[in-house]
């Protein structure tokens, strides 16, 4: 494959892998069962995907794709630069010539490409990497969106890092004993987990309420953003290790961290950087799940956006098709929202709020806002500030 | 005065130039795509400019989008550095160099950060696997 027997793109794709594995000693590749590819629509991204296109290259395992955004839809509503409209459009094509899946989904794990407890993987995203090592207890390094295209391509990775059981071992104990509600909570607590070690494998004690799993999701995406969590440990909530012990692999633990509700409220204040009134609100990121839409379609039933500000909720294609089949679609789109797919919220597509003030349940668009200010509420309070006057403009 | 010293290549080719040394990890993001002055305000290097030198730092730091993204922009204006030294490497630094063509190197046989001061003269073959040092100043 290194002397481009193959083509071109599977040679590009080869020496990326071949350059990773030498950088950690990997004593060889193994074979993995699917990637996923945290496509992004900038030039960097094009420019590798366009290579691999360009030289021939096509998947030989299922790769999905993270979300660009909704070219058409968006070009109908707002003035998107035509020069940043062409990269998403070129980038989206060339990730259709390598014959990835197109899910343009950043929870591909609950849907289009789901990985096994046990299997080989090349996953990046924030949420993915660490929700298939530690909630599916599949094998997954912290992938860059070209690593893991890369491996796609050939079906192999290099052995190293996170694919070693010995160096999946707890590195640092969270005592939680904060109070844990739903998942924004669980958004915060990863923010916290995150930020206060940055790097390596926690180990969290205390949650005594099975999460779901929208809150897992949460607590990877914010972990993975604030700081690069690739896997944790909630013994007897998650799959891989029963007991604190085992999650540690025998040793003691040589950190121990506290989390009371005051470091989440610490998090809550830190994010805010205004109390001024929403100009609009956007949620889905990550990716709502049927069940996070439903509640929306609830919260919204028999309600009206207020007029002055726009309603918004991310999805996959997938997800938002049983939505449209159970009604949920429509009875938001019925109160003045929106469900739009394919779409993230770090996207030039989101250009006509550049001076405006945003509200979203999640910390991770409100750290890479495409907005001027942004607060931060629970779900069901972003609906009431966009149905309820009233409720809107308070701290 | 010159010193050989032995390193351990991760993304191949030549480059010299005139050292940077950073202590602190770098996000490629946060300099200016179309000058290569560095705008991280807090950062050591803040207000300096990494293009066409020879960046020797611990490690990179942030997203992988943002990280590639970075390095790649200023390649394409041609403000890349000429190689890198590292201490620690990870995936994205790896990805970044790769895609970006910039010559990455770890392992050096001495402590980078005491081998080689910002303004040294300094070649990297990392196909040979080799950092030759000339220093500039005392």
């Amino acid at each position: 494959m290194l002397n481009g027997e193959f083509g071109g793109g599977t040679q590009k794709a080869m020496e990326l892998l071949v350059a990773i594995g030498d950088a950690y000693d990997a004593e060889k590749m193994i074979p993995i069962s699917r990637a996923h590819a945290a496509s992004s629509g900038q030039e960097g991204d094009m420019y590798f995907v366009e290579l691999l296109a360009d030289g021939g290259a096509k998947c030989r395992v299922p790769t999905s794709t993270n979300p660009v955004y909704d070219i058409k839809y968006f070009h109908k509503l707002f003035d998107v630069p035509k020069d940043e409209a062409e990269v998403a459009r070129r980038v989206m094509e060339a990730y259709s010539r390598v014959g990835a899946i197109l899910s343009w989904s950043c929870v591909p794990y609950l849907s289009e490409n789901i990985p096994l407890y046990g299997e080989s993987v090349a996953f990046s995203e924030s949420s993915a990497t660490p929700y298939v090592n530690s909630v599916i207890g599949a094998y997954t390094n912290r992938e860059a969106a070209q690593s893991a295209l890369a491996a796609g391509i050939i079906g192999k990775t290099p052995k190293y890092g996170l694919h070693i059981k010995e160096n999946r071992k707890g590195t640092t104990l969270f005592d939680v004993k904060a109070t844990l509600r739903d998942e924004f909570d669980y958004t915060l607590l990863g923010y916290y987990v995150g930020k206060a070690i940055g790097y390596g494998i926690p180990v969290l004690t205390g949650i005594t309420r099975p999460p779901n799993t929208e809150e897992l999701i949460n607590f990877c995406a914010m972990s993975n953003t604030s700081g690069a969590i690739s896997m944790f440990y909630i013994p007897g909530h998650t799959v891989e290790a029963a007991t604190v012990k085992k999650a540690f692999q025998g040793d003691v633990p040589k950190e121990k961290v506290t989390v009371t509700d005051r470091e989440l409220k610490g998090v809550y204040e830190e994010l805010q950087t205004t109390s001024k009134k929403a100009d609009f609100i956007q949620l889905g990121c990550p990716h709502y799940t049927l069940k996070q839409i439903g509640k929306v379609a609830e919260l919204l039933s028999g309600k009206r956006i207020h007029g002055d500000s726009s309603f918004w909720v991310c999805t996959s294609a997938t997800t938002k098709l049983l939505a449209d089949r159970v009604g949920y679609t429509n009875m938001i789109e019925k109160a003045g929202g929106r469900v739009v797919v394919d779409t993230c919220i770090d996207e030039p597509c989101w250009i006509a709020y550049k001076q405006k003030v945003g509200m979203t349940d999640s910390p991770k668009g409100a750290y890479y806002r495409r907005y001027r200010e942004v607060r931060l509420e629970r779900l069901q309070d972003c609906v009431k500030a966009a149905v309820n006057e009233e409720g809107r403009g308070k701290p | 005065m010159k010193t050989a010293l032995k390193c351990h290549k991760i993304i191949g080719g030549y480059g010299e130039g005139e050292a940077l040394v950073s202590h602190e990890p770098i996000c490629f993001y946060l300099t200016d795509p179309k000058t290569g002055i560095v705008r991280e305000k807090t950062h050591e290097l803040a207000g300096k400019n990494i293009s066409n030198k020879v960046l020797v730092f611990p490690s990179g730091k942030a997203s992988s989008v943002v990280q590639i993204d970075g390095l790649f922009k200023l390649a394409s204006y041609n403000l890349a550095p000429k190689a890198m030294i590292v201490k620690d490497v990870e995936t994205v630094l790896i990805v970044s160099a790769f895609i970006a063509k910039v010559p990455l190197v770890d392992r050096l046989e001495r402590d980078p950060f005491k081998a080689i001061n910002t303004g040294d003269l300094v070649r990297v073959d990392a196909n040979k696997g080799t950092v030759v040092v000339e220093r500039r100043k005392p």
